[in-house]
Order: structure tokens, then C-alpha cells, then sequence
């Protein structure tokens, strides 16, 4: 649905019958003229409003006011919660909330629910949850903008919502639940009901969940395209289930690596051949992994060939664990590091470029990397890298090259302006 | 006729490289430099003990100064508004002088002023000195839009004329016949006011770690240079312990309060290198420091929302939260994070902290952690920093907050791993957050990770002598990465890291797109010639120009096929 901010006379330039009707006789009132517009017409000028212009609208008169709840308006829907003492964004209005539930929502396809870190406004989306019975929704999102509400919600209350919108739906296709309370048995309902029809499963950080609750969603749900989910529900059946006959071929996996702290989570190793399984069956999957450890939990990772796509270190990696990546990820499209050490990585660098060919972006932050052995890299990859950010005080200068220099002899092997980036010095 | 000057001081507080000043003595019978102690102007009622001494110290230092040419400095209390059409008729004023002041509040007031001083009949004169250049000049070079990435704004500066020379410095060749008429209670009128009179509580304050004032900028700025000459090296220096603590040669201070002319720094540095590296022309990484001023100041200038998130047409819109409470734990240094709160209380007790430390505290304060807004933590650096004013430090908290300025948003400060890279051995910890002297190196960072006999050692149990960390910090960061992947996902115009799914998909769609729209255009253009051919061509061969016309209308059903398979093609991948 657009969200145009133009007005309503702007949009007689978009639809020249409107200015031909505007040039009628004179003796017909122009009041009687917008009042009798065809609905079709008032409906796309709608499309192009606000939701706010859209309402002020609808008080205008009868005809507009059906034309506001004609159904095709109410497809999409995004509902704002949130508390003016824990957000400076304003709130969808209880009233506005009230109409939908009342009046449309057998019509809504493509629900989402934004709440802020007040336990309140999560509860109010799980209280709207539960009222949306009529409905045949098909995209589902529940996102916090800042800290995760949902998971101070009594996870009764949620899970009871959130079983109304899955039994009832009956077609849902894309579920965004990250940072919430689900847990196994509401999976269950999920796949009971819609298992033809999921497509897409996001659940970072859901605890309650087991990896058996997944294993049931992938070996039941055939159709399921992405996932999105932490690394202790990552498990050998689960890969081997996404690459079963019957499933479709998985275009994204994205896997959360998080430690509360260090030394106290264990995590366990994926065998070869089920990452092997599932690049035969679906030899285009992005697999993106997020990594929020402490140096040391590194070790069960990339001792063998992973075939990850996208990785990204939120923490300090070592020096050891890039040069296992060089060595492992044949597949890598996109790397970024925020934080190493001070000792160069170099060698680390060109064993990179030189063994994972797909290699397209990169990103550093707070490490070291020689200004010679930085233009050695960009090198031997080329015009590929099309993303390469390098935070200033990443490339150290030597006898080769300063920083003067850097920029213009990496520009000249990436064939197009490039800067390292810059933070404020005052 | 007689012509009375005051030169009012705002910022620019030195005598060297003031050409307002210079300028307006010429000519002028009697001269009376006055500072208007405003304190409701642009909330600067949000200004700490520090930097209100730093000011006082400043004026103490230009009255001394002025003393030494037989002339005084006029500290007068209130709003502009009020005071001068006062003081126009009380001393006969005929002439006005200040600096240029390209802040939009300050252009604000001057053109009140000016509007004051044109009804009296007053003469203005304005000069730029508290910036290299005329701002205005460098968003016009830009099409008529200040540069929003710092690379551009570099290649704007290129294309500038050389920044001017620094005004000569006000001596008593200078003043000639020009004299101030100083009354018997001048101290008790007109006097600097101390930090009792303006109501602080100054038991148990320490000595300042920055004295402010002229005198002092003019030394340390020598030292500074001394000290680049004897490196011989203009190259960025290594970040280490020692940078973080306050050096007798920084000037941010000075150049914020005008103590320092940024022209003459600029200079200096100029022939310092040139000097030292025999006539090579300078890099435009030399001025830096400079430069990043200018960089803010410039975006500043013409928008009044610069500091604020809503209604501000470069900031992007985030949901912060709103939290008083962990607002409070970051600012008072009780965050439970040891390299945070050493900085915070650093920034505390001396009013300075070094650019990477306010990066680390920024980005925990906003993206990084606590998920509070940008414009908290640049009123509590308003309160607290010496060398903030409003443009620069509103432009910092936003670049730093990755909200404005098209910045790179993966890069996180650890609040522990940051800290233990730049001073291993914790020594900074130790000095600013005494309470944890007896921690070893390998806990000082994350105290709360030592064991039990760890801690009792040292005297200090966390959560008892000193708090538990405020969040987890891997927990909060991951999901505060997501946020702003959510976030910079709905800007069109955002091509960066971090954007997996989205980055792939939307390349192939948006390559798909240009196809088809090319082979529309191609479509179009080879119709209209065909059709233009036919009208030419089809008086002398009708024969021939009916074959064409064939060969053209089955050329263009076979392009209308490809495009419909590939239209079908891209709907099947969306």
C-alpha cells in the first residue's frame, strides 16, 4: 500500500479525467462534483494518502467514508504501540485500533505489530492478537524497535495470542517472531495448520524453543524458503530435514551465535556432511551466521568446511579463527569485522582473497592491517569487491605505501573512488 | 564627528586574529569591548561548572590583556535585546563590531541585533574569523547544499581560494588615539564575575586541567608545534594509554571559545611542515582536526533543526527508547562497565576526553547498548565537554549514532575489548574509578567475570562496592544491529554492508528492471524511426518501404515477447 504525503488537488495532475471533470458547467456545485466521484477513483486517490489524510478524509462525506472501508485498504496494516514514557513515536490510535479489529479484520493479509520496550504496549499487541479471528493473514510480524517487550509478557498470554492468529489464518506464509516467548507446542499448532503455505520463519533468540520444535517445523513445513534462528537449535537433523526431496530449495538460513557469557554456553559441532547435504540440495542458499562470543568460544567453529555465506563478528575474532576461515569458507560472499587485535592480518587477508573467490564485501573495524598487505588484498580480488569499508585507523602505514597513497593505488585496482572511513577528530 | 565603538565578544575571546576588532578601531575615539552574560541564551543553562570557569577564565585573561593596552573588558548581565539599546544611548554609540557567528540561533540574534542597531543608527561590522572559511561559499562551490560526506566536503575545500591570512594582533599601534573610558567602579559594574557570584558551589574543586584564556591557547599552541617538529612526523599518531589522558598541548578548548584562532593554527601547521618536510605541499590530513570543525559547522549553518532528530532533513528517524533511568547510569558513570565510567568521570571532573573515548561512550549510549537517543547524550556533553558547541557536537552525536551523514553502521565499540586493546594494564581505569585499584589486568574490564577471592582481594565486590553491568552487552548489541539493519533496509538510497538478503534480491530486481526498461526505450526509439522512414521513404517506393515496414513490426513482436518473458520472469522471483 503507497503512503503518498501529497494532497488531494495535487493529484488531478496524475489523473487528467479528474481535471476534465473539474472543468464541468458552472451550474453544477463543485460540492455535488467530488462527492459523486466513481469509487474506483476515490479509492486510488486513497491508495496515495496517508493513513492520517486518509481518515480526515473519510469524514468528508457518506461515499468517501465507504470508500475508506473498502477492503483493498485494509490489506496492509502496520500497528504502532507504543507509551509516551518510553517513546517519542506517537501511537496508532485506540479508536483506529478498535475500527480494524470491528470492521476489518477478515480483511487483513499483511500484519505488523511495532512496540517499544513498555511490557504495555507488547501486552496490547498480544491483546489485538487474540481478537483477530476472522482473518486469513498471511504475513506476520511482531518487532520490537527497542529493547524485546515481548519477552515480559507472561508467556501464556503470548502464546494463547499467537495460537489465534496460527489456527486461525490457515495460510499464513511469513513469520517474523524474533525476541519473543514462543515456545514448542505453539510450533506445533503453526504446522498443523499451516504447513503447506509457510514460506519464511524468523526466530533469533526465541529460548523457549528447543531444537526438536524446529525439527518438527522444517520436516513438516516443505515449502519453508528462509529461517532465521539461534545456534542452539541448529542441529545435523535439522540441516538433513531442510534438504529432504519433498523441501523446496532453502534460499536463506541465518544463524545467531550469542554468549551470555564466557565459558558458559557449550556449543556443539555441525557435522560435514550434513552443511554438504545441504548445499546438494539447495546449492544457492545464503547462509549468514552472526557471531556475539568472547575470543576464546571460537574453537568448535569452522574447523572444517562451512559453506557460509555471510558472517559477521560483533566481538573481537582472532587471528587464528580468520586464518580458519580462509581456509574453510569456500563459499564466503561477505565479511565484517569489528574488532581484532593489534597485530596485523595481513597473511590472514590474502589467504582470504585467495581462496574464497565469491568474496564481494568486506568490513573492518578496529584491527591492523599493513598498508602494503591491504593493497595485496584488494588485488588479488579486484573489481569484485564491491563493498569495502575499512574503518582509518585499520591500515597501518609503511615503507610502501601512507595513507596519501592508499587511496589512490586501491581505487586504481578496484577501477573506482575509494576512501577508508572516517570518524570525527575533534 | 566622534565615532564610539563596542566590540562585542562572544566567542573569538583573544586579540590575536580579530579583524572585527581591528577593523572597527580604525577610525574609531573610544573603544569598549564587552561581553554580554546571557545565561538564557540557546539553553545554555544546561552548561557545567567546568566550562563556565573556562569562560570566566577566559574573560579574566582578555581583561588582563586589555589592561596591558590601557583599555578594559565590560561584562554586562542580560539579553542582548535589552542591553544594547541601552547601551547605544547610554555611551553614544555609533559603531558595532563582533564576529560572524554561522550558528542558526546565533544568526538569529545577530540579525535582532542588527535590526536594533540600524534603528539607531548604528554601524555593523562583521567579519569570519571563527571559521578557515566562508561557509556560505563553500555551499554554494556544493550546488547550493552543505556536503554531507566528509570526502566531499575535502574536495569542495580543494576547489576553495586559500584561507586568509589571520588579522594582524591588537597592539598600541593599533589603538593610536582610540582610549576606553574607564570609570571608577568598573570591577563592581562591569568586573568578571567569579564562579561563587554566578551561584556554583566551589568546595573541594581541583585545579583546572584547562585554564582557559588567550595567554594559555598562544603557549600550548607553540608547545603543540614543538612537539610536531621534534616527531617530525605529521602522520596521525598511534593511539595508547597516554593519549587518553589530557595533554598540555591539545587545543580543542581554545579554538571552541575563540581563545585560539583556527586561521593562525592553520598557518602554523603550514610552515611547520613545510619546514620540516622542505616546501612539499601540505595534505589536507594535516588540518584535520580543523577541518572536522569546519565539516560540522558548514552543515550546520543553515538548519535550525541540526540538533534535533524530528524535523532535522538529514537525520534518520530512529525509535529510541526512552529511559531516564539508564540516561542517568551513562551519564553519572555507573554504568558497571569500567572503561565507560572511567570516561564518563574523566569527562566529569576535567571536561576533556579523547575522540576515541567519546566514540566508545557515544556509540554504548546509542546504537551500541542502551539504545537511548543521540540528543541525551549531546546535552550531557553540552553540560560536561569544553570544546562542544552546538554544531559540532550535535554533527558528532549524529555521525556517531550512525544517523545522519551515510555512515557505516556495523561497526561496534566493545565496552570491554575496546578498552582492553588501547590500555592493557588498566592504568586509565584505575586513576578515574579508584574503587577498582585492586583488580589484576586480566579483570579490570569485566570485573564482574572475576571470581570470588578476585574480588575480595580487592576490597570491591560487584554489585555491592561498585554496580553489575548495566546490560549484556553481546545480547544488546545483537539486537540493536538488527534494529538498525531494519532501520537503513528502508532507505532507498542506503548501499552498504550488513544488508545480506535484501542487498542480493533487490540487485537482481533492480538489474532486471533497467533491462526492461532499456529494451521499452529501444522498442520506442526504433518505432519512431521506422515510423519517421515510412512517412519519408513511402512517396518514392512504396514497394520497398512496405518490407521495412514488415521486417520493423516483426522485430518489434519479437522484442515484445522477450519483454514479457522477462517481466514474467522478474514477477516470479519477487
Amino acid at each position: 500500500m503507497k503512503r503518498g504525503r501529497t494532497g488531494l488537488k495535487s493529484q488531478c495532475q496524475i489523473f487528467p479525467s479528474l481535471g476534465e471533470w473539474a472543468k464541468r458547467p458552472k451550474w453544477m456545485t463543485p460540492a455535488q462534483d467530488w462527492g459523486n466521484l466513481p469509487h474506483h477513483v476515490v479509492l486510488q486517490i486513497f491508495q496515495h494518502l496517508s493513513l492520517v489524510d486518509r481518515a480526515r478524509a473519510s469524514s468528508v462525506c457518506r461515499c468517501w467514508n465507504d470508500v475508506f472501508h473498502t477492503p483493498d485498504l485494509w490489506r496492509r496494516f502496520e500497528f504502532e504501540l507504543n507509551q509516551p514514557a518510553t517513546s517519542y513515536l506517537r501511537s496508532t490510535h485506540p479508536d483506529l485500533i478498535q475500527q480494524i479489529i470491528k470492521k476489518h479484520a477478515q480483511h487483513l493479509q499483511y500484519v505488523s505489530f511495532k512496540v517499544d520496550s513498555c511490557t504495555e504496549s507488547a501486552e496490547a499487541a498480544c491483546d489485538i492478537l487474540s481478537q483477530l479471528v476472522n482473518c486469513t493473514i498471511k504475513t506476520l510480524g511482531l518487532i520490537s524497535t527497542a529493547r524485546p517487550s515481548f519477552m515480559d509478557v507472561s508467556q501464556a498470554h503470548f502464546v494463547s495470542a499467537l495460537t489465534v492468529v496460527f489456527v486461525n489464518s490457515k495460510s499464513l506464509s511469513s513469520i517474523r517472531i524474533d525476541d519473543t516467548p514462543v515456545d514448542d507446542p505453539s510450533l506445533k499448532v503453526l504446522v498443523a495448520n499451516n504447513s503447506d503455505t509457510l514460506k519464511l520463519l524468523k526466530m533469533s533468540s526465541c529460548p523457549h524453543v528447543s531444537p526438536a520444535g524446529i525439527l518438527c517445523v522444517a520436516d513438516q513445513c516443505h515449502g519453508l524458503r528462509e529461517l532465521a534462528l539461534n545456534y542452539h537449535l541448529l542441529s545435523d537433523e535439522l540441516l538433513l530435514a531442510l534438504s529432504s526431496e519433498k523441501h523446496v530449495h532453502l534460499e536463506h538460513l541465518r544463524i545467531d551465535v550469542v554468549s551470555e557469557n564466557p565459558g558458559q554456553t557449550h556449543f556443539h559441532t555441525i557435522k560435514r556432511s550434513s552443511w554438504e547435504a545441504l548445499i546438494r540440495h539447495s546449492p544457492k542458499v545464503n547462509i549468514v551466521m552472526y557471531f556475539f562470543l568472547y575470543e576464546e568460544e571460537f574453537e568448535p567453529f569452522f574447523c572444517e568446511e562451512t559453506p557460509v555465506t555471510h558472517l559477521y563478528f560483533g566481538r573481537a575474532v582472532s587471528k587464528m579463527m580468520l586464518g580458519r576461515i580462509g581456509l574453510n569458507c569456500p563459499r564466503l560472499v561477505e565479511l565484517v569485522v569489528c574488532a581484532n587485535g593489534i597485530e596485523p592480518l595481513d597473511e590472514e587477508l590474502i589467504r582470504i582473497a585467495e581462496r574464497c573467490k565469491s568474496l564481494t564485501a568486506i568490513g573492518l573495524g578496529e584491527c591492523e592491517v599493513t598498508c602494503s598487505g591491504f593493497v595485496e588484498f584488494v588485488k588479488m580480488c579486484g573489481g569484485r569487491l564491491t563493498q569495502l569499508s575499512i574503518m582509518e585507523e585499520v591500515l597501518i602505514p609503511d615503507s610502501s605505501y601512507n595513507m596519501e597513497q592508499i587511496h589512490s593505488e586501491v581505487s586504481k585496482h578496484l577501477g573506482r573512488m575509494w576512501f577508508p572511513d572516517m570518524m570525527p577528530t575533534w | 564627528m566622534v565615532v564610539n565603538t563596542i566590540h562585542w565578544f562572544r566567542k573569538g575571546l583573544r586579540l590575536h586574529d580579530n579583524p572585527s576588532l581591528k577593523d572597527s578601531i580604525r577610525g574609531s575615539d573610544t573603544l569598549r569591548c564587552i561581553y554580554i552574560l546571557d545565561p538564557w541564551f540557546a539553553g545554555s543553562s544546561n552548561v557545567g561548572i567546568n566550562r563556565w570557569r573556562f569562560l570566566l577564565q577566559c574573560l579574566e585573561d582578555l581583561d588582563a590583556s586589555l589592561r596591558k593596552l590601557n583599555s578594559r573588558l565590560f561584562v554586562i548581565r542580560g539579553q542582548p535585546t535589552d542591553v544594547f539599546p541601552r547601551l547605544f544611548k547610554e555611551w553614544q554609540i555609533n559603531r558595532l563590531s563582533y564576529e560572524y557567528d554561522s550558528e542558526p540561533f546565533g544568526k538569529e540574534r545577530d540579525a535582532a541585533i542588527q535590526k536594533l542597531a540600524n534603528e539607531a543608527g548604528v554601524e555593523v561590522m562583521v567579519r569570519i574569523s571563527h571559521t578557515l572559511y566562508n561557509l556560505d561559499k563553500i555551499i554554494e562551490l556544493n550546488g547550493n547544499q552543505p556536503p554531507l560526506t566528509y570526502k566531499r566536503f575535502q574536495a569542495v575545500i580543494n576547489r576553495m581560494d586559500a584561507v586568509e591570512m589571520p588579522a594582524e594582533t591588537i597592539t598600541f599601534e593599533v589603538l593610536k588615539n582610540c582610549v576606553t573610558p574607564i570609570s571608577e567602579d568598573h570591577d563592581e559594574k562591569f568586573g568578571v564575575p567569579s564562579l561563587e557570584e554566578l551561584g556554583f558551589e566551589t568546595e573541594g574543586l581541583t585545579t583546572a586541567v584547562w585554564p582557559g584564556g588567550e595567554t594559555e591557547a598562544l603557549m600550548r599552541l607553540e608547545r603543540h608545534l614543538e612537539r610536531k617538529a621534534w616527531v617530525a612526523n605529521f602522520e596521525r599518531p598511534r593511539m595508547n594509554a597516554n593519549s587518553l589522558l589530557a595533554s598540555p598541548t591539545g587545543l580543542s578548548p581554545y579554538l571552541r571559545f575563540g581563545c585560539l584562532s583556527c586561521r593562525l593554527f592553520y598557518f602554523k601547521l603550514t610552515d611547520l611542515y613545510r619546514k620540516v618536510k622542505k616546501n612539499h605541499t601540505p595534505p589536507l590530513s594535516l588540518y584535520g582536526q580543523l577541518l572536522w570543525r569546519e565539516f560540522f559547522y558548514t552543515t550546520a549553518t543553515n538548519n535550525p533543526c541540526f540538533d534535533k532528530m524530528d524535523g532535522n532533513p538529514i537525520c534518520v528517524q530512529i525509535p529510541w527508547d526512552r529511559n531516564p533511568e539508564a540516561l542517568a547510569k551513562w551519564a553519572e558513570g555507573r554504568t558497571g562497565f569500567p572503561w565507560i565510567d572511567a570516561i564518563m568521570t574523566q569527562l566529569r571532573q576535567e571536561g576533556w576526553i579523547h575522540h576515541l573515548a567519546r566514540h566508545g561512550v557515544a556509540c554504548f549510549l546509542t546504537r551500541g547498548d542502551l539504545w537511548i537517543s543521540w540528543e541525551e547524550g549531546m546535552k550531557v556533553f553540552e553540560e560536561l565537554l569544553l570544546d562542544a558547541d552546538w554544531s559540532v557536537n550535535a554533527g558528532s552525536w549524529m555521525w556517531l549514532s550512525c544517523s545522519s551523514f551515510f555512515q557505516q553502521f556495523f561497526h561496534c565499540y566493545c565496552p570491554v575489548g575496546f578498552g582492553r586493546r588501547t590500555d592493557p594494564n588498566g592504568d586509565y581505569i584505575r586513576r578515574y574509578l579508584p574503587i577498582l585499584r585492586g583488580f589484576p589486568a586480566k579483570y579490570i574490564y569485566d570485573p564482574w567475570n572475576a571470581p570470588e577471592e578476585v574480588q575480595k582481594a580487592a576490597k570491591c565486590i560487584i554489585g555491592v562496592h561498585y554496580p553489575k553491568p548495566m546490560v549484556n552487552h553481546a545480547e544488546a548489541s545483537r539486537i540493536n544491529i538488527e534494529r538498525m539493519k531494519q532501520i537503513y533496509q528502508q532507505l532507498s538510497c542506503y548501499r552498504g554492508l550488513g544488508m545480506d538478503r535484501i542487498c542480493l534480491t533487490r540487485g537482481n530486481s533492480l538489474n532486471l528492471e533497467v533491462i526492461i526498461i532499456m529494451i521499452i526505450i529501444s522498442i520506442q526509439f526504433i518505432f519512431f524511426q521506422l515510423s519517421n522512414f515510412h512517412e519519408g521513404a513511402g512517396a518514392h517506393h512504396p514497394g520497398q518501404s512496405s518490407s521495412v515496414c514488415c521486417g520493423a513490426l516483426i522485430i518489434i513482436i519479437i522484442m515484445m515477447m522477450m519483454m514479457i518473458i522477462l517481466l514474467s520472469g522478474f514477477f516470479l522471483i519477487k
